[in-house]
């Protein structure tokens, strides 16, 4: 049997941005303007503040994540926690000004598989973790003949 | 190996349920499923084969429960991550056009 504990993964998306980094800040921090493009939340930019991300995609479906903001440095750096699907990682905005705007880059590390928490955690969210499962199974069961 | 233990459906259903509720006797288990218990137990050596339960005896009773850490490695996180980041970007920078005016 794998043993994925302290394995971990990366995740890197970076966009160029035609906005200065004070107001691509706003749009980071401010509850209202979170909820805009992210989901909905109680986030505040203070250090250890925990807040929750929420959505529901579908009627019966509902989706948290847990978060506690881990680091601010205003119109430069954000980072929080984010905890959901059992999967424990961080989250980090990096603004650096451009000539046209604003570089930024996004970064969600951890996925650490801690046994405990991905039971815990697959257990509260078990409709989408069980939509992911779903399609991976299709995924192996178009590349079957591969295996 | 995980693909195929769970391709069963009637092993899929008490892989899920074990998910759903937690630890289980195999007697318990056999009182949801509708076959025998000897058939739950031999779908339950599949799974614990493929590192998807584990059991944990006490007393005479066996309990078994749902390992899903096992199915961590199948799920591409970071493909999942990855695609649901760009899209909220992709609507962070519509937010940030609208700011404008």
């Amino acid at each position: 049997m794998t043993n994925p504990a302290g394995e971990t993964r990366t995740v890197v998306v970076e966009r160029e941005v035609a906005h200065p980094p004070e107001k691509l800040w706003r749009a980071l921090t401010q509850p209202h303007l979170i909820e805009e493009w992210l989901m909905k939340n109680d986030f505040k930019p203070v250090t250890g503040h925990k807040f929750r991300l929420s959505r529901e995609p579908k009627p019966d479906v509902k989706v948290a994540i847990d978060c506690e903001v881990l680091k601010v440095e205003p119109n430069r750096t954000l980072s929080y926690s984010w905890v959901a699907y059992g999967l424990d990682s961080v989250v980090t905005f990096t603004l650096t000004p451009t000539a046209t705007g604003t570089h930024l880059r996004l970064e969600q590390s951890g996925f650490t598989a801690d046994q405990k928490a991905a039971f815990k955690g697959a257990k509260a969210s078990w409709p989408q973790f069980l939509a992911a499962l779903e399609r991976v199974l299709e995924q192996d069961d178009n590349e079957g003949d591969n295996a | 190996m995980l693909f195929k233990s769970l391709s069963d459906p009637t092993r899929r259903a008490i892989f899920e349920r074990l998910c759903r509720e937690g630890e289980q006797t195999v007697a318990a288990l056999t009182a949801e499923a509708g076959i025998s218990q000897p058939s739950v137990s031999k779908h339950l050596a599949v799974l614990k084969h493929a590192g998807l339960v584990l059991d944990r005896h006490q007393g005479r009773q066996t309990h078994y429960s749902a390992q899903l850490a096992a199915l961590t490695p199948l799920i591409d996180w970071t493909k999942e991550m990855t695609g649901f980041w760009e899209s909220r970007l992709d609507d962070l920078e519509d937010l940030l056009k609208r700011m404008d005016q």
